[in-house]
């Protein structure tokens, strides 16, 4: 389990690759298998995750501890969450669009449809659900983007090669995805207890 | 469409887990073992016949443009009494489903039902469809949960169900077995139901 009193470096290390999102945590899956069968838009979708993950949680993260603690509005965390994530996807997107026009280009589509990724969200709750100070938060949200990024990434490649492959009729499409996922995932496993995560 | 298609569908033709492929994340997550994917499929089938009924009753007062908050919104609401009545009635179940329950929010299915069928169409029709919906999805994740807590466990909804001289496989509790298990379902969905291939 993370906590705060763990180094940054750990708590990166364990966001990114011993409990990674995708495949570990099994959070953010439609994106996953929506997404990968073509590794130019995972690279866009993960560049994008990544982006704005970090964004989303310091502004939920702040308004959590400076707006919903000291007013005691705590029930109202999974709305102002969302909304907040939504609202600040979209002023995002026009920013971006206006100063940063190559990122935009590259980001693109992807921008919009990461208001429903659950990753963005999951990654508030869970910096929340922990304890963490605003700049761990920073950190085990970097983690968490750069591990979606990574498994995204890996399983658009095997995914190419798949589609070569000679497979049973049942199996194809979307049930061999899933056996090879269930192998990726269990390499990751793999890393459980590495340096006492 | 008759209003008895409308509950059925959701049953095997248009499952949302096996067929569309929504929802996994609480598919794979909460089916460790199927006391918790019991409770995650009645979690969830409460956001979403609730959801999927107050979309259709103030379906032609939201305007268009603002229709993605206004749903968000009411999903939201839902799953906030869903996240505090489990904390006070069912602490423990409420622990293992952790942070999956405030992410029924972001659950692509009660989004797409309410987006693609409750606002356009009756109440009545939309509570069936909300119902169907949840029954597919709760029989598939108890089936998996099932399947998991069985082969890992040799136990089902915590009732020792195989001899005790079965060496329980810790694959299938740990996360690789809840791929594995969901493609083979699909796999044999496809090879039942879908007679021909035809897709």
């Amino acid at each position: 389990m993370i906590s705060n009193d763990m180094g940054m470096f750990l708590i990166f290390l364990s966001a990114m690759i011993v409990n990674n999102i995708l495949l570990i945590r099994f959070i953010a899956l439609c994106s996953f298998f929506g997404i990968s069968n073509s590794m130019q838009s995972s690279i866009g979708m993960g560049m994008a995750v990544i982006f704005v993950m970090v964004m989303a949680t310091t502004v939920s993260w702040l308004v959590y501890h400076y707006l919903l603690v000291p007013l005691d509005l705590l029930y109202l965390r999974t709305a102002s969450f969302i909304l907040t994530i939504a609202t600040f996807v979209q002023l995002e997107e026009m920013f971006i669009r206006k100063t940063f026009p190559v990122l935009y280009r590259a980001l693109g589509i992807y921008l919009p449809l990461i208001v429903v990724n659950c990753a963005v969200l999951a990654a508030a709750f869970l910096v929340i659900d922990y304890n963490l100070s605003l700049a761990k938060s920073l950190v085990y949200t970097l983690g968490v983007g750069a591990g979606y990024f990574v498994a995204i990434v890996m399983f658009a490649g095997i995914r190419e090669r798949i589609n070569l492959a000679p497979i049973p009729k049942s199996f194809q499409g979307y049930p061999i995805t899933f056996i090879t996922a269930s192998l990726m995932s269990l390499a990751f496993l793999g890393f459980k207890g590495l340096f006492g995560l | 469409m008759k209003l008895v298609q409308q509950f059925t569908k959701g049953i095997l033709r248009e499952n949302p887990i096996l067929i569309i492929m929504l929802g996994l994340c609480a598919a794979l997550a909460c089916s460790t073992n199927a006391t918790d994917a019991l409770g995650m499929g009645i979690a969830f089938s409460f956001v979403m016949t609730c959801s999927n009924v107050v979309i259709a009753l103030i379906r032609k007062w939201v305007p268009g443009q603002i229709r993605i908050p206004v749903f968000i919104t009411i999903i939201s609401t839902f799953v906030t009494i869903v996240d505090y009545t489990m904390k006070a009635y069912a602490p423990l179940l409420s622990r293992s489903l952790g942070v999956f329950v405030p992410l029924i929010v972001v659950n692509c299915i009660v989004m797409g039902r309410a987006e693609a069928f409750a606002s356009k169409n009756s109440v009545p029709a939309s509570l069936l469809d909300g119902m169907g919906m949840s029954v597919g999805f709760t029989l598939i994740i108890t089936l998996i949960g099932a399947i998991r807590e069985v082969l890992g466990n040799g136990t089902v909804f915590g009732q020792i169900l195989l001899p005790a001289s079965y060496q329980p496989f810790l694959f299938f509790i740990l996360p690789p077995g809840a791929f594995l298990v969901i493609g083979f379902l699909m796999a044999a969905q496809k090879r039942l139901f879908q007679k021909g291939g035809a897709k």
